[in-house]
């Protein structure tokens, strides 16, 4: 399957539905991507207007999602989709849910950001949060990228990344116990640091998905919850 | 898995379009029907898999002419028994003319000629042989129309025919028997208490019932159904589907259909065929989530044309 391949139905309109849908989906992607580099953008440098800014792309991420859902529902009743008609479909309706919680998430983010910066901040000024944000941000920015040009060797690449997410999450974990045992009055901002992290680290797990329906839609093979490298398998023996 | 990449067309250094007769064998080989053409590639591990149930008939390099037109291009297939098979394709793919192969009824047309073999397991009857009688082969596979065509008599004698054609004699038999085959058509409840009235006083739906109870009658082992549900209205459309998913218990089901949502429904296994061939034959769950050609997908996604 390939991007071209989604054109030439014989029904016209029906073409515009599908091609429509995708740009939607990328359109949110980029909402979502927008909302959490300035939730990220917040941990270092105190910003007053970005949890406003970061409350408002909620909102417009949240309806969104309700339009893509519906149009989903209305090509599935009207059309009964096939093959990758229907992957196409099944996909987005999953992928918006990975996006909106990734919002959710970046949301979150901005919230203990915004606290972060009312209180006395560290001397590193949060670098390994904002490190583990970039690296996110990077995650989900080549997951859109991938789902843009239906390219699952990036989508591998994307989950293979995620185990540096994991790894870094563990450290910082380790990183604030450490605070926190030497100095009890550390122990509120070590916590926001932990929450800022797990949402972090969730974001780096909804992207993972992504690529997982990814695979599946390009591919028709269903790789959640399969090692990494029987996935790169797989999909070496599909192309042989 | 290897991957037989080869034109529809039998010469296929002619650029994909077929050649106008071919020169060894004198024969005109099938025509694209000039719109927008697939690109084929056929798959020959996968159109022959392995697959679970049992065979009940196996088609052998099947080629079918009418007169020097090659209509059905060495078709290699193994249907399953007690599994209902959907032949799907554009038009004049060749699907009807392959269905009508299994009760020999290119036997009356003239100037028609097969090759290959249909062979009926367990026995390997072959059904397209010439010294196998026809009558003989349509009393095992029965077949049901796309219009509705019971006969000028009463909903009993429509059932009973092929009883009596066979020679049964038993009035109470008889009885047996039709009740049965009106049962099993998902029909007696409603035509019970009129089995003396005419077959074309019933509805559409019920008389498309009725030539499947006259099929079922003598017990067949195969049925096969052209279009079946194309004349009748979504409702009498569900009934049919629910029956011919009942009688896989009984009976292995050929189907062949315009729509592709009832292939996707009512059949296990599907195969589409294009130009004659056979171009990917595989479980019908795979066949509509992911099917592994590429002009499967323009087909059944409406891509063709």
């Amino acid at each position: 399957m390939s991007t071209e391949g989604l054109g030439h139905h014989i029904s016209s309109r029906y073409n515009e539905d599908l091609e429509r849908l995708r740009s939607s989906v990328l359109e949110m992607g980029g909402m979502v991507e927008r909302q959490l580099a300035q939730a990220i953008g917040g941990i270092t440098e105190p910003d007053a207007r970005m949890i406003m800014l970061v409350a408002q792309e909620e909102l417009r991420i949240n309806q969104l999602e309700r339009s893509i859902d519906e149009d989903c529902s209305r090509i599935l009743a009207t059309r009964g989709p096939t093959a990758s008609d229907l992957r196409l479909i099944i996909t987005i309706l999953k992928i918006i849910t990975d996006l909106e919680r990734i919002g959710d998430e970046g949301e979150k983010v901005a919230a203990i950001a915004a606290r972060l910066a009312t209180r006395e901040r560290p001397n590193n000024r949060y670098r390994e949060l904002h490190n583990l944000g970039e690296l996110v941000s990077e995650m989900l920015h080549d997951t859109l990228d991938a789902f843009a040009r239906l390219d699952t060797d990036l989508a591998v690449a994307v989950l293979r990344r995620d185990r540096v997410v994991d790894e870094e999450y563990e450290a910082i974990h380790r990183q604030s116990i450490t605070f926190m045992m030497e100095d009890p009055r550390s122990i509120r901002r070590a916590l926001d640091v932990m929450w800022v992290v797990r949402s972090l680290e969730r974001i780096g797990d909804h992207a993972k998905n992504v690529c997982e329906y990814l695979i599946y839609l390009v591919h028709g093979k269903d790789v959640r919850h399969t090692r990494i490298e029987e996935i790169e398998r797989e999909l070496r023996a599909g192309k042989g | 898995m290897e991957t037989m990449v080869k034109s529809m067309a039998s010469g296929s250094e002619m650029g994909g379009f077929p050649p106008a007769t071919d020169i060894d064998t004198g024969v005109i080989p099938i025509r694209p029907s000039g719109r927008g053409m697939l690109q084929v590639a056929v798959d020959e591990t996968r159109r022959t898999a392995a697959l679970k149930a049992p065979v009940k008939a196996r088609v052998e390099a099947l080629s079918f002419f009418y007169g020097l037109t090659k209509a059905l291009n060495d078709l290699n297939m193994e249907i399953r028994e007690k599994q209902v098979t959907a032949l799907i394709g554009p038009s004049g793919c060749g699907k009807s003319t392959f269905l009508r192969c299994f009760n020999r009824m290119h036997d009356l047309t003239p100037a028609t000629r097969y090759e290959g073999r249909i062979l009926l397991l367990p026995e390997e009857l072959d059904l397209i042989a010439a010294d196998i009688d026809p009558i003989e082969v349509r009393m095992r596979i029965g077949m049901v129309f796309q219009k509705p065509n019971p006969f000028q008599k009463s909903v009993y004698e429509n059932v009973a025919y092929g009883l009596r054609i066979r020679g049964v004699r038993s009035q109470l038999r008889i009885q047996e028997e039709v009740e049965k085959a009106l049962r099993g058509a998902a029909l007696w409840d409603e035509v019970k208490d009129r089995l003396a009235a005419s077959a074309t006083s019933l509805s559409g739906g019920q008389q498309q019932r009725l030539c499947i109870a006259r099929a079922l009658a003598t017990n067949p082992e195969m049925l096969l159904f052209d279009e079946p549900t194309s004349a009748l209205d979504p409702i009498a459309t569900a009934r049919i589907e629910e029956l011919i998913a009942a009688l896989r218990e009984q009976v292995t089901v050929l189907i062949v259909t315009h729509n592709m949502q009832q292939a996707a429904r009512v059949s296990d296994y599907t195969a589409f065929m294009y130009l004659g061939q056979l171009v990917e034959f595989d479980e019908t769950s795979r066949i509509f989530t992911n099917p592994a050609q590429k002009a499967t997908e323009d087909y059944i996604t409406g891509r063709y044309g």
